[in-house]
């Protein structure tokens, strides 16, 4: 039986999760979540959630207090009084937001339900089953249909020999309620689908910090959303200008080099990431590209489409390439990729800004690969 | 689960409660519970009340408390609750001294309640009636729905502050005989002719026509006269469902039982301090306990940075009385004498003390007993101040050491509980059916962001337009909210 503090307390924070939702854009887009694994928690601020009354503000009432001090002297602290109970003297409560604290995972459920992401589905038929159960036991619980007759009669002989009402001559049996004796079953986890995403970014000198930030916050997201569907995640990260290199997590979020842009080194980098330690039978692959859509003449948009017709597309469960506004990029590439390439798995998105991460976020988790 | 108290405890309990009634306590028989601190967690945020109907709020009040506890803010709970048997909590991982603290000054809370006058017309199976009140509630979510239900219910609590606290006290509403309808002409008195002048004289006559006057035009108001009760006269008059209806009701009946608590918490609180002091210090504490005690009672005790802790106000109070009738500082003599010395040094051998804080515990609230018990004397010796809101610097700062402010300030945030007296003005105005509510202005403004929020909710209730005429910033307005925007006019005093 659920306790009843426990189902107020889900009411309650349902409240909270109804709130947050309305302000997702500004929770999720705060930088200083970044970084934060799934059930950490972290504090977000909320209004106000208590029952509106008529009331004086502490403001305009002031109050009595006691100690020591000049007049003029600040009291200092105008937290609550703990535990001491309500009403009386000069104890109003702060006005202040309250903080709520909820784990990274909530808050990707949260995002989830807002932007109405679909579950993600690990590709393969196989991958599905992660839960086996075997009997594996008794217990004095459960339905009829699993109740053990044999259990169950030798609890109720014992019962009758130890209480002395068993008559040898007239053995007759009737286990009671307190005899009866069910099956349980034992859910064992197999091993279930693992994924790998592969992050690739332009760090070409018209990438600025702003737009960094936006491919920080957006990868983020991604990646607990996509890591809540899997068992285990593995994310790489490759950066390329004319050229493309594997770096780890740090750099890629933080350098910032200049020269052109190749955007065809990253994915025959990223191809060849994924071949090599990826194989696709056993592998769900994201492949999300980040750019400002500037890239270098002289045929190098044939060769992305090349490579992502023959290499990457066929063999990911979804490629997503975000272009990023800025000042200083054509953005040519996410039109080039618009005409040249179809495939049901290749979702394209513009990030104009901060405010249109979420909607980025659901052109790439909206169709649930 | 609840367990029943270990012989141990059982025997504390015999002990201090005997100690407690040949000191002249008087108490409800008072039923122990011991809980760990989850349960009491539980228990606490509903209030101390076994069953209550669900709601957010006690999750929310949950949360806070398990995360105030988690972090070693609160620990020792002393939880007790007015009914007969009076129920009060034990936190089982507490130490003996600390066992003995709470029960002696549950003792001290069982006998206020049974004899503070306040107390004396509520529901002493309010235990009972709350859980009744849950069924209900919790069978009206069955049929209705839980978010209907709860919105309902916040809508409810949103004005539980809108009731007559002194109800229970005085008689607002004139009898039927009294309201009959007036008739038109005073009655005279039956009187010869020519003394008619002298028994029917002209003056009186016109005051009692200008009295009928009076109560005929009130006739054709509605309500007839200003309704403090706001929550009552919605029950009666707003068109509710019946299962709303019944909701209301209940929240209004909670209302009332809770009240006398909020009006007399220092009071109650000083008075049960008071007493495990005296249980603690004279009877019950072996020596070995003694530094515990003293750590646990002066936290309890300590002033919070700044402001003030009733339990503290309270205690010093009532041990300032004792002291006053004891050595009978009191009454026109005491009052005359202005020589410092003789002050300090006047004691009479009256030895009245303790009589007159059973008096005072069974005739007084908060308000009556901090306007006649507060003392200059008590305000220097303890350090008591007003502050206030210093925009210049953001913060709150000291603004007054002075007797009479800080007599004024107490009062002013005790009087009617601390919250703004509001009614129910005119329920037709404009002949529309929209509900006036008035604020009896007293130079502080109501917070406007919550009034608005809370008009909402009366509008929810009343499913007319409504309007709260109120001051802000010192100009008399009115808000109202017709179901769609808020307007916020001037209006004329």
């Amino acid at each position: 039986m659920i306790k009843r503090i426990e189902r107020d307390r889900r009411r309650f924070e349902d409240i909270v999760r109804g709130r947050i939702k309305k302000d997702l854009k500004h929770h999720l887009t705060r930088g200083e979540l970044i970084g934060r694994r799934g059930k950490e928690l972290v504090s977000i601020p909320v209004p106000r959630i208590d029952i509106p009354r008529f009331r004086y503000g502490t403001r305009d009432t002031g109050g009595v207090g006691q100690g020591p001090g000049d007049i003029g002297t600040p009291i200092g602290g105008h937290g609550h009084p703990g535990a001491s109970g309500a009403g009386g003297a000069g104890d109003e409560p702060g006005e202040h937001l309250r903080e709520v604290e909820i784990s990274i995972d909530e808050l990707a459920d949260i995002m989830g339900e807002a932007l109405e992401l679909p579950r993600i589905e690990p590709k393969g038929a196989e991958s599905l089953q992660s839960i086996r159960s075997r009997y594996a036991g008794i217990k004095r619980a459960g339905p009829s249909s699993l109740r053990s007759f044999r259990r169950t009669y030798k609890e109720a002989l014992k019962r009758e020999l130890a209480s002395g009402t068993y008559n040898p001559r007239r053995p007759v049996v009737v286990p009671v309620r307190d005899d009866m004796r069910y099956r349980s079953w034992r859910e064992e986890p197999k091993p279930i689908a693992n994924a790998a995403i592969i992050y690739m970014m332009d760090v070409s000198g018209s990438m600025g910090d702003e737009q960094k930030e936006i491919v920080r916050i957006e990868s983020f997201w991604i990646d607990t959303w996509i890591r809540k569907h899997y068992d285990g995640l593995e994310t790489r990260y490759i950066i390329h200008d004319a050229a493309a290199r594997e770096v780890d997590r740090e750099t890629f979020y933080s350098t910032r080099e200049s020269g052109g842009t190749r955007i065809s080194t990253a994915y025959a980098l990223a191809a060849q990431i994924a071949e090599r330690d990826y194989p696709p039978e056993e592998w769900n692959l994201y492949f999300f590209h980040f750019s400002d859509g500037d890239n270098w003449g002289g045929g190098d948009d044939e060769k992305c489409f090349r490579l992502l017709n023959e290499r990457l597309l066929p063999i990911a469960n979804l490629f997503g390439y975000g272009q990023v506004e800025s000042r200083y990029g054509s953005g040519q590439f996410f039109n080039a990729l618009e005409e040249n390439v179809h495939a049901d798995n290749l979702v394209l998105s513009r990030i104009s800004g901060r405010d249109a991460i979420l909607d980025s976020i659901k052109d790439f988790l909206g169709k649930g690969k | 689960m609840p367990h029943a108290l270990t012989p141990e405890l059982r025997a504390l309990q015999e002990q201090i409660e005997e100690h407690a009634r040949a000191y002249g306590l008087d108490f409800f028989e008072i039923v122990y519970e011991v809980l760990d601190w989850e349960e009491i967690n539980e228990v606490a945020a509903y209030g101390g009340y076994p069953a209550r109907y669900p709601h957010w709020r006690f999750g929310m009040e949950y949360i806070e408390l398990s995360r105030s506890y988690a972090y070693g803010l609160s620990k020792i709970y002393e939880m007790v609750i007015n009914n007969d048997p009076t129920y009060a909590y034990l936190l089982a991982a507490n130490h003996r001294v600390d066992q003995k603290l709470v029960m002696a000054h549950v003792c001290g809370h069982g006998d206020f309640f049974k004899h503070n006058f306040s107390f004396a017309h509520t529901n002493r199976k309010m235990v009972d009636e709350m859980a009744n009140h849950a069924t209900r509630v919790r069978r009206y979510m069955e049929l209705h729905g839980v978010d209907e239900v709860e919105r309902f219910l916040d809508r409810c609590l949103s004005i539980d502050n809108l009731i007559d606290y002194n109800a229970p006290h005085i008689k607002r509403r004139p009898s039927d005989e009294e309201d009959e309808f007036p008739s038109a002409e005073p009655k005279k008195l039956r009187a010869k002719e020519y003394m008619d002048e002298y028994i029917n004289p002209a003056p009186v006559l016109e005051a009692e026509r200008r009295r009928l006057e009076e109560a005929r035009r009130r006739e054709e108001r509605f309500p007839s006269r200003p309704e403090r009760d706001v929550m009552l006269f919605l029950l009666e008059h707003a068109p509710l469902r019946n299962w709303e209806r019944d909701v209301l009701g209940i929240v209004r009946e909670e209302a009332y039982y809770f009240a006398p608590q909020g009006r007399t918490k220092i009071m109650n609180e000083g008075w049960a301090s008071y007493w495990h002091s005296k249980i603690m210090t004279e009877k019950m504490l072996e020596p070995s306990e003694l530094i515990d005690y003293a750590d646990h009672h002066s936290g309890t005790m300590a002033p919070y940075p700044g402001r003030l802790n009733p339990y503290k106000l309270g205690l010093e109070l009532w041990r300032d009385i004792e002291e006053r009738w004891d050595k009978g500082r009191h009454g026109p003599e005491w009052e005359a004498c202005d020589d410092f010395e003789a002050r300090k040094r006047w004691d009479t051998g009256d030895m009245k003390g303790r009589e007159k804080i059973f008096e005072v515990r069974r005739h007084y609230n908060d308000v009556t007993f901090i306007d006649e018990f507060l003392t200059p004397e008590f305000v220097r010796r303890h350090g008591l101040f007003t502050y206030d809101y210093d925009p210049a610097s953001k913060q709150y700062v000291i603004s007054a050491r002075d007797f009479a402010a800080v007599k004024e300030r107490l009062l002013f945030s005790l009087t009617n509980f601390g919250q703004p007296v509001i009614e129910v003005a005119d329920a037709n105005h404009l002949n529309r059916g929209e509900l006036v509510l008035l604020h009896r202005y007293e130079g502080v403004p109501l917070k406007v962001d919550l009034a608005l929020e809370t008009l909402e909710n009366v509008h929810a209730l009343w499913k007319r337009p409504v309007h709260l005429e109120t001051w802000l910033d010192d100009e008399p307005v009115v808000l109202s909210y017709d179901g769609t925007e808020h307007r916020t006019e001037p209006r004329s005093e």
